[in-house]
C-alpha cells in the first residue's frame, strides 16, 4: 500500500500492534474490523520496528465498534495456522495480506485450498520463508560456554534471525537443552533459560556474546575432515547454507581454503591410486627380471639398501615354489631358500620325492625386510601393500615360466598369488584354480616349523610333509 | 609411537568415516529432554547443522570407533592393506565428544561405525557400549545411528536396535560378483541375513507395542543401506533393480548411493577415474520416482540406454516423458493424480496444490506458473483451460527445448 494511495482514503483506519510477532493482537483487531465491514484497502497495519510508523499519522486510530450481535467472522483452522507463521515474517505488508485473505474468506470459505490464487500463494511463500528461518536458527545457532560468577556453566549463543522468530523458536531450545543453562542473544531480543524458567530480555549486540570456545577447534577439525575433496559441490552447499549465516558459524571460516585446495587433494589421491607399474613393460626373460628387481624402488623395502634376490631354476619348470621374502642368508648369498628355513624345505622336498632341480624357486617379495638389532638383522613381515606391489614381479615370472602347479609357502606367498589374505590352515591341502589355468597349493612356511617346539613341531612337520607328498603326486598327474 | 591427541584421532577417524553417504537424522520417535537428567530431543524432521563444500549435510558426528580393520575390501580406505594412519577411540571418548558437540548445538547426535578389530562380535559390542553409555548413563535423548556389522552375533544386532534410532548394514556393491571381487571377506548372504534379522526385530517390536505400550522401541527410524556406484561394472538398470528388491524385502527406509570416490592409497583393483557425481544424482532421482511418484522399477529401467545406463544430461522423469510422448499432454483440470505426477517439472507438492485448487475453479496456465519453478519445462506436457501444446509435444526436437541448457555446468567445479 503506497502512501499516495492512502492519502486519497481519508477514512482509513490505522491499527498499531504491540509487537512485530503479535498474532493475537492482529487477530482481535482483524475480527473487529471484519465485523464492522471495513474493506482491506481502508486499513493500515503498523507494528513496532516497521518504518511505517507515523508516516500515516492521518489515519484514524479510533477503531469502529461492532454492533452488538454482529456475526463472528469465519476463518478455517488452516488459515489461522498459516496466519500465525506469516505474522512472524519481516515483510511490512504481512498484516495487510492476512487481513485481505480473512476478508475474502468470508465470501469464499474454501479460498485457502486454492494455492494458485495470488494472495494464498504469497501467504504460503511467506510462511515457508518463516519456517525456513526457524529451521535455520535451530541448525546454525552455535553455543559457546562461559563460566558464571557462581561457577556454573552457561551456554551463550549469538544469532541474527531474518524474521521475528525468536519467541516462536524458544520452545525448541527448551525441549532440547532442558538441563542446561543457556542464553540466546539476538538483535530482536534475548532469551535466558536457567533450567526451570524462561526469561525474555532486551535486544543485544554481538559484543555481548562470548568470542570463542576451545571445543570449536575440535569441531573445525571435524568439519575439515568429514569433507571429501573429491566431490566438491559448492552450489549445493550454498543453497542450504547461504553466506549470510557464515559469520556466526565457527567452521565456516575454513570453507575458502577447503574449496581452494580440493582439486589438488583429489589429484594427489588419484595419483597415489595409480599402479606403480602403469608404464612398465613386462620383462622379456628371466634375466631381465633379475636385473630389474635389483633396481626396483617401488616400495619401502626396495629402498632399504639390500640386494634383491631373484628366482632360480629351469626356465620352463612345471613346479613353482613361492616363499615370503629373502632372509638374512639369502640376501647375502643372492639365492633363494639357502638359509635355515630353506635347508629344512630342501630336505622335505627330497623326502617327498620332489625334484628341486625341476622347480622354479622364488619369493613373493624380492627384497629383505628387517630391523637391525645390534649386529643382527631381524626378519620383518612385509605388509599386504608391499606384497601387492611386488606381485607384478611374481606375475611376470609366472608369465615366463608358465608352471602347471604353484606351491605357496605361508600367508604372504598366498597373498602374492591370490591378491587377498587367506588363512593358511583353512586353505591348505587342496587345489585352488588360478586364472591362467595353473593350480595353486598352499601350505605353511618352513620358518613357521622352525619356531615350534617338540610335539607341536612334530605334528606340524608331519602335516607339512604330507602336503608336499600330495603336491608331488598331483604334479606327477599334471605332467604325465 | 607417541600417543595421538584427541584432535589427531578425531581427524583420522572422521576422515575414515566420510565415505559413508548417510547422515540423516529424521523419521524417528519424538523425544525431548523435559523431565530427564540429560539433554537431547528429536522432533521428526532431522536438522542439518552445517554443510561441507561437498554439498553434504552434517547432521551427526560421523566417526569410526577405530579404523584398524582385519578385512581387506578394495574400495575401502580402512582395509587391512592400506597405508592409512590408524587410530582408535575408547567408548568413553566418543561419548564425551558427542556430548560436547551436542551441547553447543553442532550436531543432532552420533553416527558410529567401526573397522573390525579382534572379531565382528567384539567390535559390535564396543559400538553398543558407546550407545549404552550415552543412553543409560547420560540420559541422552538425541539421535543415534549405529552401523551394524553383518558378521556379528544376531543377538548383538538386536541389542543395538534398543539404543539406536537407526541401524544400517551396507550391501556395499550392487552385484554379488562385485562384492566377491572387491570385498573378499564379506558375503552377500551374511549381509542379507543380518538385514533380515533387523527387519524381523523392527516388525516384532512394533507388534509388541500395539499390545503393550511399555514394550521397548527398536530402531524407530528403521534401517537403511548404502551401495557404492561406479566401482564395479553394475549398470544403472542393475542398481535400480537391486534397490527396489532391497526396499521390498527388507522394508528399508533409504538406500543410499555413493559414487565411488578416489581414496588415498587406493587398491590397484579399482578404477582410477571416479564416475561423474551426476550419475549418483540420477540414481537418487530414480529412487525418488519409485518411492514417491509411483514408477515401477521396470519403468525407470525403460529409459536406460543399451548398456543399462540412465541419461546423464536429463533427469529420468523427463527422459521417460520424452520416450512415452503418447501419454502427454496431461490435462491439469481432469487428469488423475498418478498422471499429473508424471509431468516433468511437477513435484508432489505442486500436484497436491493443483488437485486442491481445481476443486475451486478451472486452472489456467498462469495458475500453474505460480505453482511450479519453470513453466517452460512443464508447458509442453500439459493442457490447461487456456493452453494446449498442439505442436510442442510432437516436435522432434522437444528434447532440446526442455533439457537443461548446459549439463556440463553441474560438473564445473569437479573437473
Amino acid at each position: 500500500m503506497t502512501p499516495f494511495r492512502d492519502m486519497r482514503l481519508p477514512h482509513a483506519y490505522q491499527v498499531t500492534l504491540g509487537a512485530p510477532d503479535d498474532f493475537e493482537g492482529w487477530r482481535d483487531q482483524a475480527r473487529r474490523l471484519v465485523q464492522c465491514d471495513v474493506p482491506p484497502d481502508r486499513v493500515v497495519w503498523d507494528a513496532p520496528g516497521s518504518a511505517a510508523t507515523d508516516l500515516f499519522a492521518q489515519g484514524d486510530r479510533r477503531l469502529p465498534v461492532p454492533a452488538a450481535g454482529a456475526a463472528q467472522p469465519r476463518a478455517s483452522r488452516q488459515f489461522l495456522q498459516l496466519a500465525q507463521s506469516v505474522t512472524l515474517h519481516s515483510d511490512p505488508e504481512r498484516f495487510s495480506l492476512l487481513y485481505r485473505l480473512l476478508w475474502r474468506l468470508q465470501a469464499q470459505p474454501r479460498l485457502m485450498e486454492d494455492a494458485a490464487d495470488a494472495d494464498v500463494g504469497q501467504a504460503d511463500r511467506l510462511a515457508r520463508q518463516v519456517r525456513r528461518d526457524i529451521h535455520k536458527m535451530r541448525a546454525f545457532l552455535r553455543f559457546r560456554v562461559v563460566e558464571e560468577d557462581s561457577g556454573a556453566e552457561r551456554y551463550v549463543a549469538w544469532f541474527e534471525p531474518e524474521h521475528h522468530i525468536l519467541r516462536a523458536n524458544a520452545g525448541f531450545f527448551v525441549r532440547r537443552f532442558t538441563t542446561m543453562r543457556w542464553s540466546i542473544l539476538t538483535p530482536q531480543g534475548t532469551l535466558h533459560w536457567d533450567g526451570e524458567s524462561l526469561q525474555e530480555g532486551p535486544p543485544a549486540e554481538r559484543a555481548d556474546a562470548p568470542s570463542g570456545d576451545p571445543t570449536e577447534d575440535l569441531w573445525r577439525r571435524y568439519y575439515a575432515s568429514i569433507f571429501n575433496p573429491a566431490r566438491l559441490k559448492i552450489g549445493a552447499m550454498l543453497k542450504e547454507m547461504p553466506r549470510k549465516y557464515w559469520k556466526n558459524m565457527p567452521e565456516a571460516a575454513l570453507i575458502p581454503e577447503l574449496v581452494a585446495t580440493a582439486q589438488a587433494r583429489e589429484a594427489t589421491m588419484v595419483d597415489s591410486g595409480r599402479s606403480m607399474f602403469e608404464d612398465a613393460e613386462r620383462p622379456a626373460n628371466l634375466e631381465q627380471i633379475a636385473n630389474m628387481i635389483e633396481a626396483c624402488r617401488r616400495c619401502p623395502i626396495g629402498c632399504n639398501g639390500t640386494h634383491a634376490v631373484a628366482g632360480e631354476g629351469p626356465s620352463r619348470a612345471p613346479l613353482m615354489i613361492v616363499g615370503e621374502q629373502p632372509g638374512d642368508v639369502e640376501e647375502q648369498q643372492g639365492r633363494p631358500f639357502v638359509g635355515p628355513a630353506g635347508r629344512l624345505l630342501r630336505s622335505h622336498l627330497e623326502d617327498a620325492g620332489l625334484d628341486l632341480g625341476a622347480a622354479w624357486l622364488t619369493n613373493a617379495v624380492k627384497h629383505f625386510k628387517f630391523v637391525p638389532r645390534g649386529k643382527r638383522r631381524l626378519h620383518q613381515s612385509p605388509t599386504a601393500k608391499e606384497i601387492d606391489t611386488c606381485r607384478w614381479w611374481v606375475d611376470s615370472e609366472r608369465l615366463l615360466v608358465r608352471p602347471r602347479l604353484i606351491l605357496a609357502l605361508g600367508a604372504s606367498a598366498a597373498r602374492g598369488l591370490l591378491g587377498r589374505t587367506v588363512s593358511v590352515q583353512k586353505e591348505r591341502s587342496r587345489p585352488h584354480a588360478l586364472e591362467d589355468g595353473a593350480e595353486l597349493w598352499i601350505t605353511t612356511h618352513p620358518s613357521y616349523l622352525l619356531r615350534l617346539q617338540d610335539d607341536a613341531r612334530a605334528g606340524e612337520e608331519a602335516r607339512f610333509a604330507q602336503d608336499l607328498r600330495t603336491v608331488a603326486g598331483r604334479l606327477a598327474e599334471l605332467t604325465s | 609411537m607417541t600417543r595421538q591427541s584427541v584432535m589427531e584421532r578425531l581427524e583420522i577417524l572422521a576422515d575414515a568415516a566420510k565415505y559413508d553417504a548417510s547422515c540423516a537424522s529424521s523419521g524417528t520417535a519424538r523425544r525431548n529432554s523435559k523431565g530427564g537428567k540429560g539433554i537431547g530431543s528429536t522432533e521428526g524432521m532431522g536438522i542439518c547443522h552445517a554443510y561441507a563444500p561437498d554439498g553434504r549435510c552434517i547432521s551427526l558426528l560421523k566417526i569410526l570407533l577405530t579404523n584398524h580393520c582385519v578385512f581387506d575390501c578394495h574400495y575401502c580406505i580402512n582395509r587391512k592393506s592400506s597405508n592409512t594412519r590408524r587410530a582408535r577411540f575408547t567408548p568413553q571418548e566418543v561419548v564425551d565428544l558427542t556430548l560436547a558437540f551436542y551441547r553447543r548445538n553442532y550436531i543432532e547426535g552420533l553416527f558410529l561405525s567401526s573397522g573390525i578389530v579382534k572379531s565382528s562380535s567384539h567390535t559390535m559390542e564396543q559400538l553398543i557400549e558407546v550407545a549404552r553409555i550415552l543412553r543409560a548413563e547420560h540420559d541422552f535423548r538425541g539421535y543415534i545411528h549405529l552401523k551394524t556389522i553383518p558378521e556379528a552375533d544376531p543377538e548383538l544386532v538386536a541389542r543395538a536396535g534398543l539404543y539406536a534410532d537407526r541401524v544400517s548394514i551396507n550391501v556395499e556393491l550392487p552385484t554379488v560378483a562385485g562384492l566377491t571381487r572387491l570385498a573378499p571377506d564379506k558375503s552377500a548372504g551374511q549381509i542379507e541375513g543380518a538385514m533380515g534379522t533387523v527387519k524381523a526385530a523392527i516388525v516384532e517390536a512394533k507388534d509388541a507395542r500395539t499390545k503393550f505400550k511399555s514394550a521397548p522401541k527398536f530402531a524407530p527410524a528403521g534401517q537403511s543401506t548404502q551401495m557404492i556406484v561406479g566401482a564395479d561394472a553394475a549398470s544403472d538398470a542393475d542398481i535400480v533393480g537391486r534397490a527396489s528388491t532391497l526396499y521390498d524385502r527388507f522394508a528399508l527406509r533409504r538406500v543410499y548411493y555413493s559414487a565411488f570416490s578416489p581414496i588415498p592409497d587406493a587398491s590397484a583393483v579399482l578404477p582410477l577415474k571416479r564416475p561423474p557425481l551426476i550419475r549418483e544424482h540420477r540414481l537418487y532421482q530414480s529412487d525418488w520416482l519409485m518411492r514417491f511418484y509411483g514408477y515401477a522399477p521396470g519403468e525407470v529401467q525403460q529409459v536406460t540406454d543399451a548398456g543399462g545406463m540412465l541419461p546423464l544430461d536429463i533427469d529420468p522423469k523427463l527422459a521417460w516423458a520424452l520416450k512415452f510422448r503418447e501419454r502427454f499432454p496431461v490435462d491439469v483440470n481432469r487428469a488423475p493424480r498418478e498422471a499429473l505426477l508424471r509431468v516433468p517439472g511437477l513435484g508432489v507438492r505442486a500436484v497436491n496444490a493443483i488437485l486442491a485448487a481445481r476443486r475451486q475453479r478451472r486452472l489456467r496456465l498462469d495458475d500453474i506458473a505460480r505453482l511450479t519453478v519453470s513453466l517452460a519445462k512443464v508447458r509442453p506436457f500439459l493442457v490447461a483451460e487456456d493452453w494446449r501444446p498442439v505442436l510442442l509435444t510432437d516436435k522432434a526436437d522437444l528434447r532440446t527445448l526442455v533439457a537443461p541448457r548446459k549439463a556440463e555446468q553441474l560438473e564445473l567445479f569437479v573437473a
